[in-house]
């Protein structure tokens, strides 16, 4: 489904801030497969997202989704297949428009066949209704309020079905729970794996939570200087202890992993 | 009396598409679009001289055409040339300066003496008795309110509410925010240049002034309608922009007959008004925190 080849990124070519965030890194990703991503500061895990995404064009290699070239599309031509999520909740939704119209450009957007003046119909209501009340908030009872009263968790949640509601070639989650708290974090997580696994949907997602790492999902990656040092999955990774995992990283990188925020819990 | 409530009526009416114009710029895209005041005139130099050439309908659309063209000039100042947005527009509005007066054959007016008008076709129809003007601009308006009610509730519309609403999330969808702010500001300079369109064949005269100060006026019409509706649905914001227009051109004819205040401090006391209450939420806010501090210093004994 995704396919990174030898991609390579630096950023200030040529100034004394000059930053290779991204080395030869290959990954090719199957489809349904679900890979958590962990790595030190600066690793290049948010680059690797914003290259798949499109923030920016590859200095080098070549990225393939779902076996075309995107290698070269601007970022708004390649989101119709991408879903995003980032660590602030309020980034992924429109707080003056209401659930309902926040879900129905979602769905417009990414569903095929739709032309600029399409509009959401009865049925489609109904559609979303469903898939809110999956969400067990109690949004499908609120579908005409805006978004802005809705709290951190309750948008982030918004954010992934609108993400998925039309299910995506891939899904890239960039520390999505992060900002909210502990009770709120853990429900958008049983979501995000329900949705995943519901709709076989490929995933990435970076996490700092090095249990997060190995529970979820079915791959782990770990970052360092620009490249993936380790990459487990199957019987492997099902035996690991997180012990395992920081001697494999150091065994991997050459050091010792570094993030401050880092959770060994 | 009647007199007076018809032409406030009337004016109020053709006046509020300008006011539907900067919901769509101010309130849904969140720019001040200032190429509103040399719009407004490109539209009615366009109209009245299609008009003046025997052909008013033509004019009506004409100008529509050209007052989305000056639209994307702008938008394409900001979104592809990194102009602030804002400069972008009075760019747009200084250098629609000339093109109005060549619309005009490089005179600062143009009148219409016995030629058609879209308003002396429907007078000679006999519809709408003394009440023609009136009947053929509420159709027009209505069905521009409608148009754009319509409009933002379609993928595009979405797609340029969500443009204005949060950048971020509309640069992680597959939304280009450069096309959708060209997009709604075409639409929306369209709607003034028809603002100036109907005012020119409905007065049978274009003027290089007629529209100094008209995107302030555009606002403060908005946000009388506000004040008295809400904010809310687009179908709301629509009755709230014709009610406002309506209530504005209703004070303006009052203090000209009356002349409680002399009328050549109308304008002043108009931008005082969009002033105030654009600054509202802020001074609220101060006022607040103001309070806030002097109760807590009271408790300390300060």
């Amino acid at each position: 489904m995704l396919k990174i080849n030898n991609i390579s990124k630096t950023f200030n070519t040529g100034t004394i801030n000059e930053k290779v965030a991204v080395k030869n890194l290959s990954l090719h990703m199957s489809e349904g497969e679900f890979a958590t991503i962990i790595g030190s500061n600066g690793a290049g895990k948010s680059t690797l997202f914003n290259a798949i995404a499109g923030s920016f064009i590859v200095d080098e290699g070549s990225v393939f989704l779902g076996g075309e070239d995107v290698t070269f599309y601007p970022d708004y031509k390649r989101s119709k297949e991408i879903g995003r999520l980032f660590q602030d909740p309020l980034k992924g939704t429109a707080p003056n428009m209401t659930i309902e119209e926040n879900l129905a450009l979602a769905y417009l957007r990414a569903g095929k066949g739709f032309s600029p003046f399409s509009r959401i119909s009865k049925s489609d209501r109904e559609f979303f209704a469903h898939h809110l009340e999956l969400l067990g908030m109690g949004l499908e009872e609120r579908m005409n309020q805006p978004v802005g009263l809705l709290s951190g968790g309750q948008r982030q949640a918004l954010t992934l079905l609108m993400a998925t509601i039309v299910p995506p070639k891939i899904l890239l989650l960039d520390e999505h729970t992060a900002a909210l708290d502990p009770k709120t974090a853990e429900k958008v997580l049983e979501l995000t794996e329900d949705i995943v696994s519901r709709n076989n949907i490929t995933c990435l997602m970076i996490t700092h939570n090095m249990t997060q790492a190995l529970s979820l999902g079915n791959r782990t990656l770990m970052m360092n200087e620009g490249n993936i040092v380790f990459d487990v999955s199957g019987e492997e990774r099902k035996n690991m202890s997180i012990n395992d995992l920081l001697i494999k990283f150091r065994e991997g990188a050459g050091q010792d992993l570094d993030n401050d925020r880092i959770l060994l819990s | 009396m009647l007199f007076i409530a018809q032409t406030a009526l009337e004016l109020g009416f053709v006046y509020a598409l300008v006011s539907m114009a900067l919901y769509l710029s101010y309130r849904v895209l969140d720019i001040a679009d200032l190429t509103t005041d040399a719009s407004f005139v490109l539209g009615a130099a366009v109209s009245v001289a299609f008009a003046a050439k025997g052909h008013p309908v033509i004019g009506i659309f004409a100008a529509m055409t050209a007052g989305s063209l000056a639209g994307s000039v702008t938008a394409v100042l900001q979104t592809k040339m990194g102009v602030p947005s804002i400069l972008a527009g009075i760019i747009t509005n200084t250098g629609l300066y000339t093109i109005n007066l060549l619309a005009m054959g490089w005179s600062s007016n143009l009148s219409l003496l016995k030629q058609k008008t879209i308003f002396t076709m429907l007078r000679d129809t006999g519809i709408g008795g003394n009440w023609y003007e009136f009947l053929l601009i509420s159709v027009i308006v209505i069905l521009a309110a409608l148009f754009l009610i319509w409009f933002l509730s379609t993928r595009l519309g979405l797609s340029i509410r969500a443009t204005g609403d949060n950048k971020d999330m509309v640069s992680a969808s597959s939304i280009n925010p450069g096309g959708m702010i060209t997009i709604g500001l075409c639409i929306a300079n369209a709607y003034t240049a028809l603002s100036g369109a109907v005012v020119g064949q409905m007065q049978k005269a274009a003027d290089i002034n007629s529209g100094t100060g008209i995107v302030v006026v555009g606002l403060a019409c908005l946000i009388i309608g506000e004040t008295i509706f809400g904010k809310g649905k687009a179908s709301k914001s629509m009755v709230a922009v014709i009610v406002g227009s309506v209530i504005y051109r209703l004070i303006y004819a009052i203090v000209l007959k009356t002349a409680i205040v002399p009328i050549e401090c109308l304008k002043l006391v108009t931008a005082t008004i969009v002033a105030l209450a654009i600054a509202a939420p802020t001074m609220k806010n101060k006022a607040k925190l103001n309070k806030q501090k002097t109760d807590s210093m009271k408790r300390r004994g300060i």
